[in-house]
């Protein structure tokens, strides 16, 4: 269970996010979804304690982020962030086994290099690990960072935006992998999500952030709504279900409805 | 050097630690070994150059023993500028700044100039001369720490902009120091200068029995934290993410790099491009993240280049005092062409 109580960020200006108090349940796969600015990656990079709160607390899995111990909290929850760059020359083993730096202080023993192996195997990277990052395409490089945050075998595993320079194959082998490593790793990824029809597909739980506020947060099926969607968006939606799945259809928008109107 | 090329089977449950391939790790242990050769051959010619009695006799060591300290004093500056700038590069991010151009030494001039200044060469001198040396080097650290965790705080946002406030700070502390020098009474500004401007061949080794220790605990702390440096290499927010305090953990480097940078400036003054060159070489000699790797053969490459220059300059062409000048030449257009080249920071 991840527990935020009245969290606020203040930046310069008039911007503010929160105060968010949120519970989002343990396990499966959870999606962030909301317009630009609303808020989302700060939510997840302050869940992720890489950048302090002003105000409230957040809890992943029974432990207070910004107060406990770093290391255990490396333990327990996991994050990526969209841009990751470094001067180090690497191969793809090598930055998955750094996912293992909490558990073995940078020694690997063979249970480390199973892990390496597993997490590497999982993400399909398997012939590429001797493989330089520098050599990798956008797509191979993105999965090599989520398998080093796989690796790190935390219960919680945070993704800003993960299909980011992915393209249609990808992305949904990305989400099918990280569907599959929620399932039988039984981890709760926690992930921002700007395509709503990727996250309906692949999530069990969503949450609509807007203006730095939590709008509304429950199953797809509550969420993916046309008058929910208006209301995060501010354009009118419609939504079809094709093959039992709830879609919206949101690439011609024909008329702006007034907030919280339910169209079509 | 493709590693593609190179590698052979890839070794499946298991990997080879910080080398990517067998051949990888020949060719390191390669180089390591080279570089101790060398490294052991320099130091027995410098002693032994031009010294016709027995060797190792007691005539022979009156001669080549005046030339340890010269050697003592190599070694201690290439082990001071390598392992600050490797430590320095890795907790900024970035492989262009050093300690040195980013003014650590043009710092430690004005504590200096600024003790002379405003207490007189005389007025401290109730004070030891260890202590005020110990004085000094506390200020600069405590200078040193304040000013670049508040520089580094991430407040400046990109490199680009940190390195220009780097270096006008530099720039500025060097003037303010020229400033204050230009108002000191021509006998106190004498005394300043000789303890400001040492070189190889006329080092201040008053205090080497404190410096060589201090040094060592130093240097040790670097290469014990080595693991940690290999993780925050990869930036701040994956080292935390891994479980490191990051803010702290680049403040017990700065304090470290400062200490190092204090030691080295106080043995032969400023030393812009000795450190960025050979911890550019090693990097691409060494081809690894692994610092405990790279570290040791930073130091080795820093003292045959410091060390062959020296040797160079003062028993082949005699020209003692051009050495840091020589090093520095060097240095600034390898850090030119790498700019260059990158044709970014």
């Amino acid at each position: 269970m991840i527990r935020l109580s009245d969290v606020t960020k203040r930046y310069a200006g008039e911007t503010e996010i929160g105060p968010v108090s949120l519970e989002i349940p343990k396990g499966g796969v959870v999606s962030l979804i909301g317009p630009n600015g609303a808020g989302k990656s700060t939510v997840l990079t302050m869940i992720g304690r890489l950048l302090a709160p002003d105000g409230g607390t957040i809890e992943v899995g029974g432990l207070d982020v910004h107060a406990a111990p770093s290391k255990q909290v490396a333990k327990t929850v996991s994050i990526l962030r969209q841009e990751n760059h470094f001067v180090t020359r690497l191969t793809v083993r090598q930055l998955v086994g750094f996912g293992r730096y909490p558990h073995s202080g940078g020694r690997l023993t063979q249970h480390d290099e199973d892990k390496i192996s597993e997490a590497i195997d999982f993400l399909g990277l398997t012939d590429l690990e001797q493989r330089f990052l520098d050599q990798l395409s956008g797509g191979q490089r993105q999965r090599a960072y989520v398998a080093m945050v796989i690796c790190q075998d935390t219960d919680y595993v945070l993704l800003d935006e993960p299909l980011n320079n992915l393209d249609m194959k990808h992305s949904i082998s990305m989400l099918q992998h990280l569907r599959v490593i929620a399932t039988e790793l039984d981890k709760t990824i926690v992930m921002v999500m700007h395509d709503i029809n990727f996250a309906a597909v692949y999530s069990d739980y969503i949450i609509g952030m807007r203006e730095g506020k939590v709008l509304c947060h429950g199953t797809v099926d509550e969420i993916m709504t046309e008058q929910r969607l208006a209301e995060l968006y501010d354009i009118y939606v419609p939504i079809h279900v094709i093959e039992g799945r709830r879609l919206g259809m949101y690439y011609w928008s024909p008329e702006l409805p007034k907030r919280a109107v339910p169209a079509g | 050097m493709s590693a593609e090329t190179e590698t052979l089977a890839p070794p499946r449950r298991g990997g080879i630690g910080p080398y990517t391939s067998v051949a990888h790790r020949t060719r390191s242990r390669l180089v390591l070994a080279a570089l101790v050769l060398a490294a052991v051959a320099l130091t027995v010619l410098l002693l032994a150059w031009g010294n016709e009695h027995e060797p190792f006799g007691a005539r022979w060591w009156r001669v080549s023993g005046m030339r340890v300290t010269s050697i003592v004093v190599i070694a201690l500056v290439t082990y001071c500028q390598a392992i600050a700038t490797v430590a320095f590069q890795t907790v900024t991010g970035n492989r262009i700044v050093t300690p040195s151009i980013m003014g650590f030494e043009a710092l430690y001039t004005l504590v200096q100039t600024a003790i002379v200044f405003f207490f007189g060469s005389t007025g401290l001198v109730s004070i030891p001369p260890f202590g005020r040396f110990l004085l000094q080097v506390a200020m600069m650290v405590l200078f040193a720490v304040l000013l670049y965790s508040w520089l580094l705080s991430g407040r400046f946002g990109n490199l680009h902009v940190m390195l220009l406030v780097g270096i006008i700070i530099g720039t500025g502390m060097g003037a303010l120091s020229a400033f204050m020098q230009q108002m000191l009474d021509p006998n106190e500004f004498d005394i300043l200068r000789a303890r400001l401007f040492g070189n190889i061949g006329n080092a201040n080794t008053d205090f080497l029995w404190f410096v060589i220790p201090v040094c060592l605990v130093t240097g040790c702390a670097v290469w014990l934290l080595g693991r940690r440096l290999d993780v925050l290499s990869l930036g701040g927010d994956i080292s935390t993410n891994l479980g490191l305090s990051h803010k702290r953990q680049v403040m017990v480097m700065l304090l470290l790099v400062a200490v190092l940078m204090a030691m080295s400036t106080s043995l032969v003054g400023p030393m812009t491009f000795l450190g960025f060159l050979v911890a550019t070489l090693a990097y691409s000699i060494t081809d690894t993240y692994d610092h405990r790797r790279i570290l040791p053969v930073t130091w080795l490459l820093g003292y045959v280049v410091l060390g062959g220059a020296y040797f160079l300059l003062r028993h082949v062409l005699t020209l003692v005092d051009a050495v840091t000048i020589i090093v520095e030449l060097i240095g600034g257009l390898v850090f030119l062409f790498v700019v260059l080249r990158k044709g970014r920071l």
